[in-house]
């Protein structure tokens, strides 16, 4: 059992390294990546129903024992997350090749797309999976790196320009991380995060906050957290759609589960946390009220995804085991429903050749299937009840009721973001899909991979978006006994006990 | 909890100091710089971590209570690898941007100023929408493909 937690790192980093080889036959590359994804995903439900019936399922590499060695675990949460991330990826990789087949043709391969998705797909299993401070700094490091090739592949001025904010705030982000990393080490002695969770608890109060801090504001920029949030807006619109939908989903919602993780397991604390809190309602208000204002289709959602980070910050910050409970449902809901908005919205882009809201008009006459598959996403990251939003959100404002004065405030802000939420894609309906119908404009770039002609996407690339809406449908439908796996897994987070079992043996516990 | 030296406590406040200044610039440049010092800063920071400078290193020739401590070096070398890496790619992505825009400098996101510029009254939208004209670089040819922008942002605005 232990080897298969190696599996969803092993496998898409020789993927990766199997399609550079293959670098002439498009066909091949194809193939290697779907094989990949699709194994991967296998493997991680096998995981999350080995993890939920036996508890957390340990591989030591290279046979050290933790601490000495690096671990990689797959409890609950991890398992869980690892699972819809792979799926969407996959989601995303076929929406991807549907859109290089309608493109550039059914035979250009390429040398660097196919590696590099693999390579981020590698970065996220890795940082889901490590029970290693510092190789979780790998893991955010690999994912990084293919996401500045991803982000700046077929440079023009502009991508160029957003491209270098992110690689430059990344990389400063990553350098806190490591300054993180190294006080660690010299206040401790140790980077494994089980045994880290021991020997911080005897620190001066003082140091721990100081610590603790420094963690919030490194996973903070990587999860676009306001006020560490200005890049995300400014970057994710300029990729191509399969590009932006992968990072919306993934890349964020990495940073978040490092936080998740992080503050509880090491930097535990004691009923609901002022600062998370304060920075969650920002978060959800600033997002939302900056999605209002915006023209650009995906500079829109961009908004909206920074303003659900902070739903998801305040589960955290409610801090207990429904809290944690209803974060982890959160990422399970978003990652999947917001990676659908984009590639949507690269769908409407091709349909109309822009992202200028004002520019669209009466879709939904001239497309009545993009605007069904606009409409339940859209709906769902409202939160209108039967969605998976609805569940999440449920859960969300279920712990902020029950954890006290000030998390019932914040709930309060959870329910008014929700509706700026909808205000906001309810005006995106009326005025892509309503009103008078607009002639589709002429590609005036057509190297530009994000702005391509009109009325160009394949069969893939629809299957690719129904098969994600079809799954936010299941996670509703599934809602049941999904929750029951978050609740157990808010609970693991909380009493942190399963985890260190896990990972050092019975005696770091009782000891 | 290991405690570090004056003299090491300044390199590295030094360090991190000018690292994060340059990272303020406007320059493309000097932000390269700034992150390259910065990653000198972090990867000393976890060097230190290990303990006091001058010890033994792990080859079972000393005493194993004079072994310097293995794993700071060995995080630090892998950090310094990545640092280096993409420190490479960011140089080759600000020559690209040299390239492609003809000035060595952060650029401001139209789009963002488009929509601050929809919220503000007409008169104060002229003046900023000419501001980045200012500091044109009239000796280079690429640069020509950049003025356009700030026309067009000018263009939309009033068109609203």
């Amino acid at each position: 059992m232990s080897t298969l937690v190696t599996l969803p790192v092993l496998l898409p980093i020789l993927g990766a390294a199997l399609t550079v080889l293959a670098a002439r036959s498009a066909r091949i590359q194809r193939l290697i990546g779907l094989m990949v994804l699709a194994a991967v995903s296998v493997v991680a439900a096998v995981l999350l129903v080995a993890a939920d019936r036996t508890g957390p399922v340990v591989a030591e590499l290279g046979g050290w024992p933790a601490p000495v060695g690096i671990v990689l675990v797959a409890d609950r949460l991890s398992a869980l997350l690892l699972l819809i991330s792979t799926v969407v990826t996959l989601a995303v990789l076929v929406y991807a090749i549907g859109q290089r087949i309608s493109d550039y043709g059914r035979e250009t391969a390429s040398t660097t797309f196919h590696p590099i998705f693999l390579l981020l797909s590698t970065g996220v299993s890795l940082a889901y999976l490590t029970g290693d401070l510092f190789s979780l700094f790998v893991a955010f490091e690999i994912m990084l790196a293919a996401s500045y090739v991803l982000i700046t592949r077929r440079t023009n001025a502009s991508r160029i320009r957003s491209g270098m904010t992110y690689v430059i705030i990344s990389l400063t982000s990553s350098l806190l991380f490591l300054t993180t990393i190294a006080l660690v080490y010299a206040a401790t002695g140790t980077v494994n995060l089980a045994d880290l969770a021991g020997r911080v608890a005897a620190l001066p109060e003082g140091l721990r906050t100081l610590l603790s801090m420094l963690t919030i504001v490194t996973f903070g920029i990587k999860a676009a957290m306001v006020p560490l949030h200005f890049w995300l807006p400014d970057s994710y619109p300029n990729a191509p759609a399969p590009v932006t939908a992968l990072f919306a989903g993934l890349l964020t919602k990495v940073g978040v589960y490092a936080l998740l993780r992080t503050q509880t397991l090491v930097f535990p604390g004691t009923g609901p946390s002022a600062v998370l809190l304060v920075l969650a309602v920002l978060t959800m208000v600033v997002g939302a009220l900056g999605a209002l204002a915006q023209d650009d289709l995906n500079r829109l959602l961009s908004f909206l995804l920074v303003s659900h980070i902070g739903f998801m910050l305040f589960g955290l910050a409610v801090y207990d085991a429904r809290g944690a409970a209803g974060t982890a449902l959160y990422i399970v809901h978003h990652i999947t429903v917001q990676a659908t908005l984009f590639l949507v919205s690269g769908l409407i882009t091709r349909r109309t050749g822009t992202v200028s809201i004002d520019a669209m008009g009466g879709l939904a006459r001239r497309a009545p299937m993009l605007a069904v598959l606009f409409a339940i996403p859209a709906l769902t990251l409202a939160g209108i009840p039967p969605t998976s939003g609805f569940v999440a959100k449920l859960a969300l404002l279920q712990a902020g009721a029950t954890g006290g004065a000030a998390t019932a405030v914040v709930a309060g802000f959870v329910v008014l973001a929700s509706l700026l939420t909808l205000y906001a894609m309810v005006r995106v309906w009326v005025r892509v899909f309503w009103g008078t119908e607009k002639e589709p404009l002429p590609d005036d770039d057509p190297t530009d991979e994000l702005v391509v002609g009109t009325a160009r996407a394949s069969r893939p690339m629809y299957a690719a978006t129904v098969a994600l809406v079809a799954v936010s449908v299941a996670i509703a439908a599934a809602a049941g006994p999904l929750s029951a796996v978050t609740e157990k897994a808010g609970s693991d987070l909380m009493a942190r006990t399963p985890y260190i079992e896990a990972v050092l043996g019975r005696e770091a516990v009782l000891g | 909890m290991i405690t570090i030296n004056v003299a090491m406590a300044v390199v590295l406040a030094v360090l991190y100091s000018v690292g994060f200044y340059l990272l303020l610039q406007r320059s493309l440049m000097r932000i390269l710089i700034g992150i390259v010092v910065l990653g000198h800063g972090a990867n000393l920071l976890l060097q230190l971590a290990g303990g006091p400078p001058a010890r033994a290193p792990v080859l079972g020739t000393a005493l194993p209570e004079e072994f310097a401590d293995p794993l700071p070096q060995a995080l630090a070398l892998t950090a310094i690898v990545i640092t280096f890496a993409l420190t490479t790619y960011l140089l080759a992505l600000g020559y690209r941007s040299w390239v492609l825009t003809g000035r060595d400098e952060v650029q401001d996101d139209v789009e963002d100023r488009r929509v601050a510029e929809r919220e503000r009254p007409e008169g104060s939208m002229e003046e900023d929408a000419e501001g980045p004209d200012d500091e044109e670089d009239p000796g280079s040819a690429a640069a020509s493909d950049r003025t356009d922008e700030p026309a067009e942002v000018s263009g939309s605005g009033a068109a609203r």
